[in-house]
């Protein structure tokens, strides 16, 4: 039968053991050639973009890569499902946007703002996500069939 | 109660108490907004509701914690903790942290970042008062006259979630980056080193409820802990399979997540057994209810929901849905608010000297609560398995969607007011048995 000090041995080592392997795979998979974001084309006005959706807490509805609160639509492919205008037209409204009845705040945003958020959304949007994009994408049908 | 100083405990509690009626009250407040009811919308639109609700259950989590380290650590390390005063001066620290990111949350203070919406500058505070509990926490085991496995344990918890907290203050330009390293801190928090801590209290709760001779008990905890840190280590990989880095951790992730339920199995059976094997005269009945009840539904919520929403080819079609919601409910309820409940209900009749230990009222809450729980956790389930047929296989509009599951709002809502009768007797036991007092000091013989 395990004694207490088998017992001991067997947490300290197995925990060590996995933490090294974790380690090692976090190098492995954010090193540049592994990269799937592409994060050359990740422009100034993309951070922007990233710095307005965290300040509004955007993911306190939405969804983006698939991490959110998923009360509002997963945005990861939301300028190829609804093309730039739309996307604009509902960060610079004045009044809340409620499609379906459900109310988004109105953030009344500046062009240029909503130009970084576009930024932002058109970067996410061409991640490799391991197969994930095509289940969020409009174009999911025809790729699955 | 053994030691004076044990009566800081009881202050946490009650803070734990005060924030989880206010984290209920904002859960009605989303689930009222699911259905259509959104008049508060203007005021407290979904998001802000969202981030009060889920930060507010870390720190009254965390609060029951701490409460449960300043009743725990004297008790093992047999000496009194070496300063009441600063115990009640990061009390005090942190229900002002608190305070304030919960109102700035309604101000837009803070940073859109999924269960770490605490803006920086409060992360620091949130850095300072941990040190000075760990500090507490860790001299007064240092001096004390033993050092069971018990506190090593939960003490080791404590410091490396405190240790953990520190990845999800780092910036990052990319959103991929970002999600990265914020489940180095969510992941390895509630499916690792909270774990230790939830170990360490279920570990002295069935020392003292059980009497099986402690060498056993912590020889399993060892166990336990160890199979917690084998999975749930690699486990994290199941956060990554989508979010924009390499193809491994979808083999990583899905091999040792599908692990990660054998360290819940094992605390279940081990509780369990632990139970059978004791001789079943303590008299507080409904510290063991939510003891063994802590072990068994974290089993199903954390373990076996876990388990069915991590496989691969399943969380390609429900990551980031309601599917994430219903294990997350019944996991963190089974392992972390049931055994902080755990720990108050046998902690209070100690130190208040009201052994109010077998009341229909409390047995009443355990009930209620728990199946309020479970028809939450169905609502979720159900509507997250609809919205994941609709919207990734039948390619629905999102909100069309939305329109169609409303119905299992009102299922949630209606299972939520169960829950929450339960959670309101709870607390009434809680006012009942009043404050702590110096009579309920033990005399040593």
């Amino acid at each position: 039968m395990l004694s207490k000090k088998q017992a001991r041995a067997f947490f300290l080592g197995g925990t060590a053991v996995t933490f090294l392997i974790f380690i090692g795979l976090t190098v492995f998979s954010l090193s540049a050639a592994q990269d799937q974001t592409h994060r050359e084309n990740l422009s100034e006005q993309a951070i922007r973009g990233k710095n307005i959706w965290e300040k509004n807490n955007c993911m306190g509805c939405h969804t983006i890569l698939g991490e959110g609160a998923y009360y509002a639509p997963e945005l990861t492919k939301v300028i190829e499902r609804r093309g730039e205008g739309y996307v604009k037209a509902v960060l610079m409204s004045p009044v809340p946007w409620q499609p379906n009845g459900r109310k988004m705040v109105a953030y009344k945003m500046s062009e240029s703002d909503a130009d970084d958020m576009i930024a932002f959304f058109k970067w996410i949007g061409n991640i490799d996500l391991n197969g994930f994009e095509r289940v969020v994408s409009p174009l999911a049908k025809t790729k699955n069939n | 109660m053994k030691y004076k100083s044990q009566k800081v405990a009881y202050w946490f509690f009650a803070l734990s108490m005060l924030l989880l009626v206010l984290q209920i009250t904002y859960g009605f407040i989303m689930g009222f907004a699911r259905i259509g009811f959104d008049g508060l919308h203007e005021f407290i639109p979904f998001n802000t509701a969202r981030a009060v609700h889920t930060n507010l259950l870390v720190v009254w989590l965390l609060s029951g914690f701490m409460g449960a380290a300043y009743y725990i650590i004297p008790e093992e390390a047999q000496n009194e903790l070496v300063s009441v005063k600063l115990a009640y001066v990061q009390l005090i620290s942190l229900a002002v942290v608190g305070v304030i990111a919960i109102i700035g949350f309604h101000f837009n203070y803070w940073e859109g970042r999924k269960f770490l919406e605490i803006p920086r500058p409060l992360d620091y505070l949130v850095v300072v008062n941990v040190l000075l509990f760990l500090g507490i926490i860790l001299l007064t085991l240092f001096k004390g006259k033993r050092r069971t496995t018990t506190a090593l344990v939960l003490s080791m918890g404590l410091l490396f979630a405190a240790l953990l907290y520190l990845p999800g203050m780092l910036q990052f330009d990319s959103q991929t980056m970002d999600s990265f390293f914020r489940w180095w801190v969510v992941h390895l928090w509630v499916e690792g080193v909270w774990e230790l801590i939830m170990g360490g209290i279920l570990s002295f709760l069935l020392i003292k409820l059980t009497g099986v001779d402690r060498e056993v008990i912590e020889k399993w905890l060892y166990v336990i802990v160890g199979l917690t840190f084998l999975s749930g280590i690699l486990g994290t990989g199941h956060h990554y399979y989508y979010i924009g880095v390499n193809k491994i951790w979808i083999i990583v992730g899905g091999i040792f997540s599908a692990l990660e339920p054998l360290a819940f199995l094992a605390m279940a059976l081990f509780a369990v057994n632990m139970y059978r094997k004791g001789e079943k005269k303590h008299p507080n009945k409904i510290a063991l209810y939510w003891t063994i009840g802590s072990a068994i539904v974290s089993f199903v919520g954390a373990g076996l929901l876990g388990f069915a929403h991590t496989i691969p080819q399943t969380n390609i079609y429900t990551h980031g849905t309601l599917v994430t919601a219903m294990h997350g409910h019944l996991a963190f309820w089974g392992a972390y608010a049931m055994i902080v409940l755990a720990i108050i209900s046998y902690a209070l009749p100690n130190l208040t000297g009201r052994k109010m230990f077998d009341s229909s009222r409390g047995r009443m809450a355990f009930w209620m609560s728990n199946i309020g729980m479970v028809g939450m956790t169905v609502a979720f389930g159900v509507a997250g398995v609809a919205q994941v047929y609709l919207e990734r296989k039948m390619k629905m509009d999102f909100m069309l969607v939305q329109n169609e599951i409303s119905v299992h709002f009102i299922v949630l809502v209606t299972c939520a007011t169960l829950f929450t009768t339960g959670i309101i007797l709870y607390i009434l036991e809680f006012i009942k048995h009043g404050t702590p007092s110096d009579e309920a000091l033990e005399t040593k013989e």
